[in-house]
């Protein structure tokens, strides 16, 4: 609904605009993955622009570069995220989190200062990774193609009289070959 | 009323809306007793056609009774008639009218300015879809205007259902020309990609205009069991190879017709290298179509044959081998369907019982439902091939 008085502005005059809006085709799966995914371009974006900051913070100066990459894998995690292939996103994103946690693992240790922040960001990131998992599977539950009945329509040949008679009344009228390019009287 | 809206991708919303009104004296409102999701809503639903906009009305399958007519209607159109609603709106009065061509008509689209500039030239409006073709407000709603609307319908006899008439509008007149795209011959092999909705009404105009063997081509086996019902010999790519396969059933030399009922959206399969390069592309907004099936159909085609294209392309499509093509002297022939050019007599066939339309229903259900049936619909769940909305 959010963007809809925008387009209004542009609709044609008298075309039917939104008065209410009602249910959505997203459900609950989807719109957390968006979240996430958006979640993740920011996260890259921070990380790409601001790697100083992060690694001062954890204490792990002279690693911007990698900072900078991970930033880059969250940004296409993220727009994976927010297409059609959503679930593929998650999976994406929950990988990443267990490289950031072995990524976090060393500046944790007795001799880093910074070490609880450190600590403050694995517990961080392993939080999102279970949410990550669990955004996964609620994706893959919602579409996988499993649900609902598997159908055979075997007897779904759409020719009443049978596709053998269809076959027949085909080869033995030849009244159809209608034309490509034929001019078409007009309508009314 | 209530309608479909589009807000975004992914994103149907069973909304409340205001009522249409007649804005021409051509026009007239129809109160819609059946509607149908089309796959082609499925490429709006995924947001890969440009220039749709938040409060889009959807829907261009549709039929139902008219409550409403404007002052130039002089008879052609009259209250209470029964109507099916071609997805192109025309004027019958253009030059490309006048030739049969209507979904190309000169005059219907109101932002042909839009249209000039990407395609450079206009193409006829059309209902629920993107901007760049009118903008118009589609049928997957209680009410519809229909633009030009003595010369945009279809009087449907009281003697056929809304489901056996209701894919006039759409499915079975596109099935029908791209089969007749084909210029079939009695000795022809067609060979047929995507047994979705249109995939099966091509099999079945394929039958009807006298193929020697038609062959459908899915990885779906509640679809393929459907294209087998009607005469189809099925080929499975998730099984079997289509090359290999088609190079048996025609000696070594290829199906002489190919039809591309996919599209823009080809499966993404990684046995199918192409199709992850497509997919890439297409995310990162440096490729408009995913067209493997093009590229498969080129290749396999028999030199001199003839490759029909009723799937809808978007936009810019990447690595079409034209050598192949060109040198195999092949013919393309494609485009949005001329649904007015077909209707007489595929209205009389159904009515003599060549062929019901109605086979291709799996799901009928209420307009309030239609949100989670697009959903259905592009995940394939509950065998689901085709929606019928009933308001």
């Amino acid at each position: 609904m959010a963007m809809t008085p925008i387009s209004n502005l542009v609709r044609h005059e008298g075309d039917p605009h939104v008065i209410r809006s009602g249910p959505s085709s997203l459900g609950m799966p989807d719109q957390l993955a968006r979240m996430l995914g958006w979640f993740s371009i920011g996260l890259g974006l921070a990380q790409i622009f601001m790697p100083g900051r992060l690694t001062r913070w954890l204490g792990t100066e002279g690693s911007e570069n990698l900072v900078r990459a991970y930033g880059a894998r969250e940004i296409g995690a993220g727009i994976l995220c927010l297409s059609i292939d959503k679930e593929l996103g998650l999976w994406s994103r929950a990988a990443g989190d267990g490289v950031d946690l072995a990524t976090l693992l060393p500046a944790m240790s007795e001799g880093n200062p910074q070490r609880g922040n450190a600590g403050m960001a694995a517990a961080l990131v392993t939080g999102i990774m279970l949410l990550d998992v669990l955004a996964a599977q609620s994706v893959r539950e919602r579409h996988k193609r499993g649900n609902g009945r598997r159908r055979d329509y075997r007897d779904r040949s759409g020719f009443p009289k049978g596709v053998e008679a269809a076959r027949l009344a085909a080869s033995s009228s030849r009244r159809i070959a209608p034309s490509v390019t034929a001019t078409h009287s007009p309508v009314g | 009323m209530k309608a479909l809206v589009w807000h975004g991708k992914e994103d149907i919303r069973y909304d409340t809306v205001s009522d249409p009104e007649i804005q021409d004296p051509r026009d007239a409102i129809v109160k819609v007793t059946s509607c149908a999701i089309c796959g082609s809503d499925l490429h709006l639903f995924h947001n890969l056609i440009p220039a749709m906009m938040p409060g889009d009305i959807m829907g261009h399958e549709t039929m139902g009774e008219v409550v409403e007519v404007g002052s130039e209607m002089d008879g052609r159109l009259r209250k209470g008639e029964r109507v099916v609603i071609p997805f192109t709106i025309i004027c019958g009065e253009c030059e490309q009218c006048k030739r049969g061509n209507f979904s190309v008509c000169e005059r219907t689209n109101r932002n042909k300015h839009l249209a000039e500039k990407i395609f450079g030239h206009t193409t006829a409006g059309l209902f629920g879809y993107t901007h760049i073709t009118g903008g118009y407000p589609g049928g997957q709603a209680e009410y519809v205007r229909v633009p030009f609307a003595d010369t945009t319908h279809v009087k449907v006899p009281e003697s056929l259902s809304d489901e056996q008439a209701l894919f006039l509008s759409d499915i079975l007149p596109t099935g029908w020309q791209a089969a007749v795209h084909c210029d079939i011959e009695p000795t022809d092999t067609v060979a047929i990609w995507g047994c979705g909705p249109v995939g099966q009404m091509a099999i079945r105009s394929a039958i009807l205009l006298g193929a020697k063997q038609v062959v459908a081509i899915d990885r779906l086996s509640d679809r393929l069991s459907m294209a087998e019902a009607g005469g189809a010999i099925p080929i499975n790519f998730d099984q079997e190879s289509v090359i290999g396969r088609l190079f048996e059933l025609t000696d070594g030399k290829g199906p002489e017709k190919c039809i591309d009922c996919i599209g823009m959206e080809s499966h993404v399969s990684l046995s199918q290298p192409d199709t992850i390069y497509d997919r890439a592309k297409q995310m990162l907004m440096m490729e408009n179509d995913r067209p493997h099936v093009l590229r498969e159909m080129i290749y396999v085609c028999r030199p001199a044959g003839i490759i029909s294209i009723p799937g809808v392309y978007s936009g810019f499509s990447d690595k079409i081998p034209m050598g192949a093509a060109m040198n195999k002297g092949l013919t393309f022939r494609m485009g949005q369907t001329h649904v007015h050019r077909w209707t007489d007599d595929l209205l009389k066939r159904i009515e003599e019982g060549q062929i019901d339309p109605s086979f291709v229903i799996t799901h009928s259900v209420g307009l309030e439902h239609g949100p989670e049936m697009y959903k259905v619909f592009r995940d394939k769940q509950d065998s689901c091939i085709k929606v019928v909305l009933k308001p």
